[in-house]
């Protein structure tokens, strides 16, 4: 699996990602915003949490206009892969990539905590390795991980079986508790809980190392 | 030349800050706020000639989210 983490000015994750990508077996480049390429036959694309540009205007909304967002764009037309943790999930969600906005959580409070998350479906490259219904503990640390889409896209998310992950007690009002949707293709994934620094013992936390064990599975046969 | 671009929540989208005002304003002892979105204003200076088009498609790319957000231009002198 080859894997390219972007890297945007306030991207805070980035190296986190990197780290839960190599220990699942991927070979990995950071790519910094202004590039205007990807490494050559990268499998997926990981957008990093963190306050690219200082959320300034929106989250994720000026990052969605660098160069490389251009190309993250292009890839998914492709049928290329991507995942999007927290501020890269905003990214997503700001590039149309993915369907749906996040808007500032209900209590106006940043969450910082351990979250648990009930996985909705195995059928996925990001969750194949769990089953449909498990709980799993993640942290959450974000200021704007509303989720909100129109009714259509909601009902299409629901339909279509697009929610991967549910809050068991939604810590900022999102939607339909989600705290995590595929794209229409299931090849992207995008997500506000932080399964990279669930990822390693040492971390006290593992729950999330599943999920870079399946995308390294289904991307080594690719 | 300038003009003004006022973003706001569409109706129906949660607001917290809206609420979070509305609700200091209550226990300030102001009656009668019934509801408070909060949006904001982008002010562009432009070079001359530049068409509302052209700022309409600033606010369709970047200053606002349609998905979320509706928006509002005046075009000043």
């Amino acid at each position: 699996m080859k894997a390219a983490v972007l890297v945007f000015p306030g991207s805070n994750c980035d190296r986190d990602m990197a780290v839960a990508l190599r220990e699942a077996g991927a070979d990995v480049t950071m790519v910094w915003h202004k590039e205007s390429v990807l490494p050559e036959g990268v499998d997926v694309v990981a957008v990093p949490g963190g306050f690219s540009f200082g959320d300034y205007l929106r989250c994720g909304a000026i990052a969605a206009q660098s160069p490389i967002s251009r190309e993250l764009k292009a890839h998914v037309d492709r049928g290329g892969y991507a995942l999007g943790v927290c501020n890269g999930f905003q990214v997503l969600t700001e590039t149309g990539i993915l369907p749906g906005a996040l808007v500032q959580n209900a209590s106006t409070k940043f969450i910082c905590k351990t979250s648990t998350l009930r996985v909705e479906t195995s059928s996925s490259a990001f969750t194949a390795r769990y089953n449909a219904g498990a709980e799993i503990d993640v942290p959450i640390a974000h200021h704007e991980g509303n989720y909100r889409v129109d009714e259509d896209g909601l009902a299409r998310l629901q339909g279509e079986d697009r929610v991967a992950f549910r809050y068991m007690e939604t810590p900022n009002g999102a939607l339909d508790d989600i705290a995590g949707i595929l794209s229409d293709n299931r090849r992207v994934l995008g997500m506000m809980p932080h399964p990279e620094r669930a990822a390693d013992e040492a971390l006290g936390l593992t729950d999330g190392a599943p999920l870079f064990a399946s995308l390294a599975e289904a991307l080594v046969t690719a | 030349m300038r003009a003004t671009v006022t973003v706001s929540l569409k109706a129906g989208v949660l607001d917290p800050q809206g609420e979070a005002i509305k609700g200091a304003l209550g226990s300030m002892g102001f009656e009668g706020v019934d509801g408070v979105r909060q949006g904001k204003v982008i002010e562009l200076d432009l070079a001359p000639g530049t068409t509302e088009d052209t700022v309409r498609e600033m606010c369709e790319k970047l200053l606002a989210n349609t998905v979320i957000e509706s928006y509002r231009i005046e075009m000043g002198a």
